[in-house]
């Protein structure tokens, strides 16, 4: 087998919530591995680490022990290979959506002409042709999200680390967004680490799910979804074997099980 | 975007805040004679116009003014590049923030033109005391705002900089910077009115230029209107100052959603 795109290998997080406390551990001796142009769903209950996850993959915050791979390469620091996306936007308010888009090409001191070139074509795929000059309070919530898609993508990651970039807008936006990004996705064939708490999200735009315990959170379950066309994640919604996916997963979450 | 008056509804406006000062003017030239108060308490409207047109050509007005001004403008420019530096340090330095606040909040407490005659003892009857006041009560709303706007800012968005591989420069340029000129030009507003004050007082503890000068001689003649000259033109070297900042805010901050329309 080859080398895989993304590798956590045995990773273990502690945080020291104040000066003298127990440390807490968030995440404990956690592997698993994404191939090339795998799309994989992190889902658990809240608090079990999924977002640290991201955060040791990104190079912001290096495992306590253990090691992350990309492409076979240790991540100790930030590195060009991965970009995150989160659920706040984070667009800059006085920079255009054009320049936005280039904020990360721009650190990496790329051309005006090519930044402007990435810029345009991008924004042009995610829909947002219109709206290159404008700044980001004149666009919605689904607008500015899909800005940031664009932004992440205009690095050209080989990896993408999204932490539930769509869980603040309302559900048919949220349809519409993870349609673009999963024809996105297919159409590059980028690998994407991808964290929700929505059931049906996750099996909609993923090749596997992994289903976190509570804390410190460990895999638990690793479900591959056989649902054809991960590329339209639209139709995978209508498909009749969603329905049994989210019930296995409902069950593995204890979704329910506390309401008597 | 929304809701903007038309411009019949504007012209109305600006009809009527000249109707006022019309109507005020009028009150002023002829409501206190009709109530009774002699010209030493408040000289006629004319009688102040008169007056200036004496000091204009008699006692140097423009000269004068020059000076003040001269004075604003340089201990707000320095006193903002102070604030600002200081500012963007503390900000970005909890620690030293930490160790040097009990300093900054008593000189921040104690009421800065108190340290006018002090200045003047320092470097005599100079421009420097008037400006070193004005850089002392300039720079606090101006550190203070930026301070503020340093630690505002989304940690979430330094760190998707720093997945960029951005350095600790290219953090500063492009995004504590530009983020905290909002909150700097809210500042400068404040420290425009601020740095006319902190002048007059230098000029009023001692010296023989400036507006505060001016100020003193006509009170201890007995000249009213003198003194209410003085005072027009320092609000007018005020308005000048705050004007310039408004219009090169509206300029820098285009971008501000409040700003799309308003001046």
């Amino acid at each position: 087998m080859s080398t895989p795109r993304l590798e956590f290998r045995n990773v273990t997080k502690r945080f020291r919530s104040s000066k003298g406390a127990e440390p807490i551990t968030a995440v404990s001796e956690l592997s698993f591995t994404l191939a090339d142009g795998e799309v994989v769903s992190l889902i658990g209950p809240s608090g079990c680490g999924k977002s640290t996850l991201l955060n040791m993959g990104s190079g912001l915050d290096p495992a306590t022990e253990g090691q992350v791979f990309v492409d076979g390469q240790e991540v100790v620091s930030p590195n060009e290979h991965v970009a995150f996306m989160l659920q706040k936007d984070l667009l800059l308010p006085w920079r255009t959506i054009r320049e936005n888009v280039e904020f990360g090409l721009e650190i990496r001191g790329r051309s005006g002409r090519e930044r402007k070139e990435t810029a345009y074509e991008l924004l042009k795929k995610c829909r947002l042709g219109d709206f290159i000059e404008h700044y980001p309070h004149q666009l919605s919530g689904g607008m500015r999200q899909r800005a940031a898609l664009a932004r992440t993508l205009a690095v050209d990651p080989a990896v993408l680390l999204l932490d539930e970039p769509f869980s603040a807008l309302d559900a048919q936006t949220k349809m519409v967004l993870q349609q673009d990004l999963g024809r996105t996705l297919a159409d590059t064939g980028k690998t994407a680490l991808f964290v929700t708490h929505d059931l049906v999200e996750a099996i909609a735009l993923s090749d596997r799910v992994l289903v976190m315990s509570q804390r410190p959170g460990r895999i638990v379950e690793v479900i591959d979804i056989d649902i054809p066309d991960r590329g339209n994640p639209m139709e995978r919604r209508k498909s009749p074997k969603l329905g049994p996916y989210v019930a296995q997963l409902m069950d593995l979450l204890h979704i329910g099980e506390t309401i008597e | 975007m929304s809701s903007e008056p038309s411009i019949s509804a504007t012209r109305r406006m600006t009809i009527g805040s000249v109707l006022l000062f019309i109507v005020f003017l009028a009150a002023w030239e002829w409501l206190p004679e009709a109530l009774g108060v002699p010209q030493f308490i408040i000289p006629k409207a004319s009688r102040v116009w008169e007056e200036s047109l004496r000091m204009w050509s008699r006692d140097r007005l423009l000269f004068h003014t020059g000076i003040t001004a001269m004075q604003v403008l340089v201990g707000f420019l320095l006193g903002m590049l102070l604030g600002m530096l200081v500012g963007f340090v503390l900000g970005m330095s909890p620690t030293t923030e930490f160790v040097l606040s009990p300093y900054i909040l008593a000189l921040q407490i104690a009421p800065k033109v108190a340290f006018a005659p002090l200045f003047v003892m320092w470097f005599g009857y100079t421009v420097y005391p008037k400006i070193l006041v004005a850089v002392l009560i300039v720079f606090f709303p101006v550190m203070i705002n930026v301070l503020g706007a340093v630690r505002a800012i989304d940690p979430d968005i330094v760190r998707l900089a720093r997945s960029f591989k951005a350095s600790r420069v290219q953090i500063f340029r492009k995004i504590q910077f530009p983020a905290s000129l909002p909150p700097f030009f809210a500042g400068l507003r404040i420290a425009a009115t601020l740095a006319v004050i902190g002048v007059v007082v230098g000029e009023l503890v001692g010296g023989n230029t400036g507006l505060g000068y001016l100020l003193t001689f006509g009170e201890g003649s007995g000249n009213t209107a003198m003194v209410f000259v003085a005072i027009i033109m320092l609000t007018l070297v005020g308005i000048v100052l705050y004007g310039a900042i408004v219009l090169i805010e509206n300029r820098v901050l285009h971008w501000l959603p409040s700003r799309a329309r308003t001046a």
